[in-house]
């Protein structure tokens, strides 16, 4: 069954705004066997990626009110989570990130609450720029989410040299930057 | 806003969580002074999102649902608080005075120039905070490995341009500059390396035996 982006950021409100158990039952049943398959392919056994399911989903169910749907989508800001609290878990380092209530923040000039609609449709639209890369870049961006050393480990998995697997990486950024409507702001 | 970025490949690395807390943090600092690369890493996240979507689903073991939704209301951890921006740490991004935690311990290098190593080391990355006083120039030096730095406060100048607050300078094995700082405000900065750094230079030669990169 596909779950729509929106249905999800909808639940994820429904959280945040009334502690709503049956809504966060429905992100579990969406989020926690993808985390548990995401977790394993970055190389966690079974056993530790379920505990850092259950450890993701919780922080979830705690800082629901600080998901922001003009910022990111709920894949997006769920991907977020996993990803902070594998490395607190896994390396016990922590995985820094910008705090929007810094006195030190440079804001965006150009935000705008238009700009935050469009964000929230990016993310349901991210998966089909991705399905347009050439297939060879398209596998590569996966990768990329899935390796420790994406890139010597990609070269030696496709035999193809360092430096192809490097600049076919940098290729599909620039086109999905573009694709994603960054290009006039670099 | 800053003129010399992180690249592409960086913010990716970034965004999949695959750089060592000193490199991540250096990014995460930019980020907040840098609102174009702040778009370009949440793009990257995005597509982070996207592939945890498409990720084939795991079965959970049973009971796991019903396990989680009993812990929901225990207390929830306490975080640690993040120093505010005032004094020492004005200049600071918040990821940076987390980082940083306590006043940086500074010891003079030479003159002109202290540092504040940041952090136990981590294998061979080593982070510091480096001060340079108003025009102190640096000894023409090049790197065994990687090197980042952010400027935080006042700029510098080496043959590869005006760095000021917010920009982000990368070094590999084939840069060899002399970097002069601000002729009046000096220069705040964080580095992280992964290499020792070499001095070259005559002064520099007799340098590399006192000083431990």
């Amino acid at each position: 069954m596909v779950i729509e982006a929106r249905q999800l950021a909808l639940w994820l409100g429904r959280v945040a705004g009334t502690r709503d158990r049956a809504a966060f039952a429905q992100l579990f049943g969406h989020f926690a066997p993808r985390l548990k398959g995401y977790l394993v392919r970055l190389g966690c056994d079974a056993g530790t990626a379920e505990e850092l399911v259950q450890d993701v989903m919780l922080t979830v169910w705690r800082r629901a009110d600080s998901f922001d749907p003009t910022q990111a989508g709920a894949a997006t800001w769920i991907y977020t989570i996993a990803r902070n609290r594998r490395i607190d878990r896994l390396r016990r380092e922590r995985h820094p990130v910008v705090d929007p209530t810094d006195p030190l923040l440079v804001p965006d000039p150009g935000e705008n609450a238009e700009q935050g609609i469009e964000t929230a449709e990016r993310e349901h639209s991210l998966l089909g720029a991705i399905g347009r890369l050439p297939k060879e870049q398209a596998e590569l961006v996966q990768m990329a989410f899935f390796e420790d050393r994406p890139h010597s480990r990609i070269a030696e998995a496709t035999r193809l040299p360092l430096g192809t697997v490097k600049s076919r990486i940098r290729l599909a950024l620039a086109r999905l930057k573009r694709e994603l409507g960054q290009e006039e702001s670099t | 806003m800053p003129h010399f970025h992180p690249d592409d490949e960086d913010l990716l690395d970034y965004a999949a969580g695959r750089f060592d807390e000193a490199f991540a943090v250096l990014i995460a600092s930019h980020l907040t002074l840098c609102p174009t690369c702040r778009a370009a890493a949440a793009a990257f996240e995005a597509m982070g999102g996207a592939v945890l979507d498409a990720t084939a689903p795991e079965v959970l073991s049973p009971g796991s649902l019903d396990r989680l939704m009993a812990r929901l209301d225990e207390p929830e951890p306490i975080d640690l608080a993040t120093p505010p921006a005032t004094g020492e740490f004005r200049h600071l991004p918040a990821p940076l005075r987390a980082f940083v935690a306590a006043a940086p311990p500074w010891k003079r290098v030479m003159r002109g120039l202290e540092e504040a190593e940041i952090g136990p080391r981590r294998g061979s990355i080593r982070a510091r905070m480096m001060r340079i006083a108003p025009g102190g120039a640096m000894p023409r030096h090049t790197h065994g490995g990687r090197e980042m730095l952010i400027v935080l406060d006042g700029g510098y100048t080496d043959e590869v341009g005006d760095y000021g607050v917010g920009d982000v300078a990368a070094a590999d094995a084939e840069l060899v500059h002399k970097p002069i700082a601000d002729p009046t405000e000096g220069c705040l900065c964080f580095a992280v390396t992964d290499a020792p750094l070499k001095l070259t230079g005559p002064l520099g030669r007799v340098l590399n035996l006192f000083i431990r990169y």
